[in-house]
């Protein structure tokens, strides 16, 4: 019974990988193929994780099998997410079909900061220039009287 | 049918063609960052079939390796990208 549960689970698992690396090959874009690949090759490797610790009945086996499992669930949207930024400000262009472009326009290209940030930045930048202003002015003016 | 007949021969192929088909990706890519992602998944293939050959040889000692592949997936590719956007900034 036991053996036959594996079986099922380490089958959905190596599916799922292979739709990833179908994905890797046929998809059209690079945001696409990053989209396609991160979440189901993670899955693939979780559902392949989870057979290994059914099949093995030590409690050490399953609950490496599991660290193994969070380790990949907690670290895959990181790097997809920073390889994913460093294509963006590389260049990489979007598919000619792709419909939505949210942060084109939005960022500085040679700083690489997003507007929203730059504008809080600089509303606190001309909020110390301001008083640094009035405070040299007053000075002047203390001096001229 | 035993559970290792089952594993070497239908779970491993398919993990196989997997693999075949990210190394494709990965001599073809036309950006860097499409190789590094098929690094990233290719690591991720060698964890599965880390995982499938504990089941087949009915020993837990590798789980240990692929605790350290996905470590060095992780870090790979966090290297790449940090030093990609430095390489882009100048």
């Amino acid at each position: 019974m036991s053996d036959i549960i594996v079986m099922i689970i380490s089958t959905i698992g190596a599916l799922f990988i292979l739709v990833a690396a179908v994905g890797l090959v046929r998809m059209p874009d690079f945001y696409s193929r990053l989209s396609v690949t991160i979440k189901a090759a993670t899955m693939g490797a979780g559902f392949i994780l989870v057979a290994v610790a059914i099949n093995f009945t030590e409690f050490s086996t399953t609950a490496k099998a599991l660290s193994v499992i969070f380790f990949l669930f907690v670290t895959a949207p990181v790097s997809g997410h920073m390889i994913c930024r460093t294509a963006y400000f590389s260049g990489v262009k979007l598919w000619k079909n792709s419909v939505l472009d949210d942060l084109k326009g939005m960022y500085d290209p040679k700083t690489q900061v997003l507007d929203s940030c730059k504008s809080d930045s600089r509303k606190s930048d001309s909020r110390k220039s301001d008083s640094r202003k009035s405070e040299s002015h007053k000075s002047e003016s203390g001096q001229l009287e | 049918m035993s559970l290792q007949t089952y594993m070497t021969y239908v779970v491993m192929p398919i993990l196989g063609i997997a693999a075949l088909l990210v190394f494709y990706r990965f001599f073809r890519g036309p950006s860097v960052v499409d190789r590094v992602v098929a690094l990233d998944l290719s690591i991720s293939i060698g964890v599965a079939v880390i995982a499938a050959y504990c089941i087949i040889t009915q020993q837990f000692a590798f789980l240990d390796d692929a605790m350290i592949l996905a470590l060095i997936a992780f870090l790979g590719t966090v290297a790449f990208s940090y030093y990609l956007t430095k390489n882009v900034k100048k």
